[in-house]
């Protein structure tokens, strides 16, 4: 777990940012990632990010939950204990369609919500450091990585030429800690001499 | 980007809609003379069915068009605006073909035969049709059926001509909503109408009364669900065709995305219909009930009931199931062509088992009526298509169509 140091420039509109996400990506920086206080549509085309696999992960568990169901019922009533409902045979696969149904609607739901909270990190009392609280509120952000090779003061001043209206350079632990923002401030803390906070 | 905004028909298109009717038309004839002139009343009944079946499915499929029409502009959307009127144009079909379909079924009720609709004979009915009697009657049927198709059509035509009026030039902000506004009212209408027949009445008469003693509720959506998939695919094989003829500038894998999500949605909820209506009756196990699906589960229809499951349902459940495929012109293309079979069939298996219970009759003559139907579909598209701008480039919500992404 490293603290890297990163070049943050925020936005005050979404019509500034499209623009900028696209120019910085083709002047070769790579961004971390962007900030936004909702959801922009085409924001991840412009970034360029793959599509989630998330939709796979959905199907995987939907199968899963499909075969639990019919494998069961169909065990526990055609062959380990059958029973006689209404003189229909033992194995009377139109009754177990509706279980099926809801076991592999169940199994994707949570499956996929377990697998997206995963995938960002989300659980109770789990926190990561944040560049800035206002992108949670009214600002966009734009996290540029920096290398050893990155120059500063060049990357500043491009950010500003493309409408950014505050850059900075901040450092960041990339590890997330168990506890709550306005108890637990440890890891701020632990920031080294000269970070800007 | 210029838009080429008039159609012109090529010659492959011309020579491939009259030979589908030349096929339909030799169909029919070949059915009339081994069964249609037979003296034997289930043998007529025989070639009346199949008209009753290919006229009433393409009769509701091309009215989908306007169902789908009309739902978009109650919901305000934009997207469908650049191939608007493609959907338009399939729509325009359904005068024809209702003068059709609704010659065909006149004829069947007043032909003097009961072997489709037995409930006709007013010297057999018993109990149960006589409860039937105040809904299931010559007049009621004669009225409705004439009513049904009249206002289709004349809806349809109105809608039709409102778009049309777009093309005279831009609109002002105000004139924009005044347009929609009419818009909305219009498709309203429309909508209530289709309520009043696709969705309740129209199936029970035209379709359920062939098994007049049995009845099921599901039996209407089932069928709105059944047309609905049919007409949707049908609008993107138009408007693919179209495409790769070089027109429909503004259409593009974005706006066939969303027609894919809605082959697959339909095909889901056709599903849900099928089996919500298959599972009560197989659980309840009346006789009167399940004489329905004896021919078709137990009896030799078998083979089409279940094939009909596996290209309604499994197929475009696993293959249109990614994001990529509804994206892809050619699998949409090969999902739309096999959907309307598919529908297609399970319209014959509706319909035929009353009649003929006990063998599957021939079904390259029903194959052959259907081509004819596809063929004067093809006609009437291409000809409207051809009269008038194909893309509705002053109507005020076009920009959206331009611009959406899925």
């Amino acid at each position: 777990m490293a603290i890297r140091k990163y070049i943050v420039g925020s936005f005050d509109d979404e019509a500034a940012l499209f623009p900028a996400v696209k120019k910085v990506r083709k002047s070769g920086y790579k961004i971390h990632d962007v900030y936004t206080p909702f959801p922009i549509h085409g924001l991840d085309t412009a970034m360029g990010l793959r599509d989630t696999s998330l939709h796979t992960a959905g199907f995987i568990y939907a199968i899963t939950g499909t075969a639990t169901a019919l494998g069961f019922i169909s065990w526990a009533l055609a062959y380990d204990w059958p029973l006689n409902f209404g003189g229909k045979p033992y194995f009377s696969l139109p009754a177990w369609i509706p279980i099926t149904f809801e076991l592999t609607v169940l199994f994707s739901s949570v499956g996929m919500v377990l697998t997206f909270c995963y995938l960002c990190q989300l659980a109770p009392f789990v926190k990561k450091e944040h560049f800035n609280f206002r992108s949670t509120d009214d600002i966009f952000l734009m996290a540029l990585a920096c290398t050893d090779k990155t120059n500063e003061a060049e990357t500043i001043s491009f950010l500003q030429s493309l409408g950014a209206k505050d850059v900075k350079v901040d450092q960041r632990e990339d590890r997330w800690w168990l506890g709550r923002y306005d108890k637990e401030s440890e890891v701020f803390e632990k920031k080294p001499e000269g970070a800007v906070v | 980007m210029t838009i080429r905004e008039h159609f012109e028909i090529p010659k492959r298109y011309n020579l491939w809609s009259f030979g589908l009717m030349a096929v339909g038309i030799i169909s029919i004839i070949l059915l009339y003379v081994t069964h249609g002139a037979s003296n034997d009343e289930h043998e007529r009944a025989r070639f009346w069915s199949s008209l009753l079946q290919n006229s009433v499915f393409f009769l509701l499929v091309v009215n989908a068009a306007m169902f789908f029409i009309s739902a978009t502009i109650l919901a305000w959307a934009g997207w469908t605006m650049s191939f608007r009127r493609v959907a338009e144009a399939i729509a325009s079909a359904v005068p024809v073909i209702g003068v059709i379909c609704g010659a065909i079924l006149l004829a069947i009720v007043f032909g003097g035969d009961h072997a489709i609709y037995h409930w006709t004979d007013e010297k057999r009915l018993d109990e149960i049709l006589e409860h039937k009697s105040p809904f299931l009657n010559k007049t009621f049927f004669t009225v409705w059926t004439i009513l049904t198709i009249t206002l289709w059509s004349l809806l349809g035509r109105k809608i039709r001509s409102l778009s049309l009026s777009t093309d005279k030039g831009k609109m002002s902000v105000e004139e924009g909503k005044q347009y929609q506004w009419t818009n909305t009212v219009w498709s309203a209408l429309f909508l209530f109408v289709f309520a009043l027949t696709v969705m309740s009445t129209v199936p029970w008469l035209w379709l359920m009364s062939i098994d007049a003693h049995w009845f099921s509720t599901m039996y209407s959506w089932y069928t709105f669900a059944s047309t609905f998939v049919s007409g949707m695919a049908l609008i993107a094989l138009f408007v693919i065709y179209l495409k790769n003829k070089g027109y429909l500038e503004y259409t593009n894998e974005e706006h066939l995305h969303d027609l894919g999500k809605f082959m697959f949605a339909f095909s889901v909820f056709w599903c849900y219909l099928w089996f919500s209506q298959y599972m009560l009756i197989w659980y309840s196990n009346q006789p009167e009930e399940t004489k329905y699906f004896e021919p078709r589960v137990e009896g030799p229809y078998r083979g089409i009931f279940f094939l009909n499951i596996i290209i309604n349902f499994i197929a475009p459940l696993l293959l249109l199931m990614k994001r990529g495929a509804k994206r892809n012109y050619t699998t949409v293309t090969i999902l739309a062509v096999m959907i309307i079979f598919g529908h297609w069939l399970d319209f014959f298996q509706m319909v035929q088992p009353a009649n003929s219970g006990d063998h599957v009759p021939m079904m390259l003559y029903d194959i052959g009526v259907g081509l004819g139907f596809v063929g004067l579909i093809l006609f009437i598209v291409g000809r409207t298509l051809a009269k008038h701008p194909v893309v509705p480039k002053n109507h005020p919500f076009f920009k959206e169509s331009v611009i959406h992404h899925t």
